[in-house]
């Protein structure tokens, strides 16, 4: 026999609520990268050459590092998001789930940083 | 938790290219994370200056990432057209078994053109040339 009720036999026993969260986020990047990628796509494309000096150039443009920054941070969350479910659906042994989900998120926000931080250095340099 | 059913329970459906459609997203969006990773290597590359940009430009224009950059370039396509079509299905739009096959079809026509106008303007002669 036991002494616990009904209520203490469920209680942090079904989903942290958390999920809804994850969903709305994915759907609200999703929304933002299909102006973000496509700009990015089409600017980067639209360029006459890939040398030094003429992605220097059109990365010292204000909007382009504003747009480029903006890409990176919400596409690198999006991918965070998306990964995450990946793992959670194909990945089922407890220990190896936890070590991918981990290093997974530390990749993306180890990405997402550099990926300013060299944006930034870019944009904000001093002559060539 | 073995006795369990987990999901998704991906052999209990019957194939059809609807299913496609959505195990390819999913595809499609795993292939542009790793994209990410070369994005970033590419734009750490340019902040190390002209030197180290050099060397990564020689080590992106091998051969063999024009293979990557094919695959790149047709995943995001195929990523943006079909989750815009997701985007409608959470409207609670399109679910329909018709509609939603119809939608399938639409999604891979347009991510094919989009695709190969794209590939054409990257390979277009001339193009970037160093």
């Amino acid at each position: 026999m036991s002494l616990r009720g009904p209520l203490g036999r469920v209680l942090g026993r079904g989903s942290a609520k958390h999920g809804v969260h994850d969903w709305w986020l994915q759907r609200v990047t999703s929304v933002a990268l299909v102006p973000l990628s496509i700009g990015f796509v089409v600017s980067l494309l639209a360029l006459p050459a890939l040398d030094y000096a003429t992605l220097v150039g059109w990365m010292r443009h204000g909007g382009t590092a504003l747009g480029l920054v903006l890409f990176v941070l919400v596409a690198a969350r999006h991918s965070q998001l998306g990964v995450r479910v990946v793992i959670e659906d194909y990945v089922h042994a407890n220990g190896l789930k936890a070590l991918t989900l981990v290093s997974a998120d530390f990749a993306h926000v180890l990405a997402a940083a550099a990926a300013v931080f060299a944006i930034l250095k870019v944009a904000l340099g001093g002559r060539l | 938790m073995s006795e369990r059913p987990l999901s998704p329970h991906l052999s209990v459906y019957k194939f059809k290219y609807t299913l496609a459609t959505s195990i390819l997203n999913r595809l499609a969006g795993l292939t542009l994370s790793l994209g990410l990773v070369l994005l970033v290597y590419w734009l750490v590359a340019l902040a190390g200056g002209a030197r180290s940009y050099a060397q990564a430009r020689s080590i992106l224009s091998l051969g063999v990432f024009k293979l990557v950059y094919g695959v790149l370039l047709g995943a995001f396509v195929y990523h943006l057209v079909a989750g815009i079509r997701h985007l409608i299905w959470d409207t609670g739009r399109g679910l329909e078994r018709a509609t939603a096959q119809r939608s399938a079809w639409v999604v891979a026509v347009v991510s094919i053109v989009v695709t190969l106008i794209l590939a054409y303007w990257v390979l277009r002669p001339g193009a970037y040339a160093p």
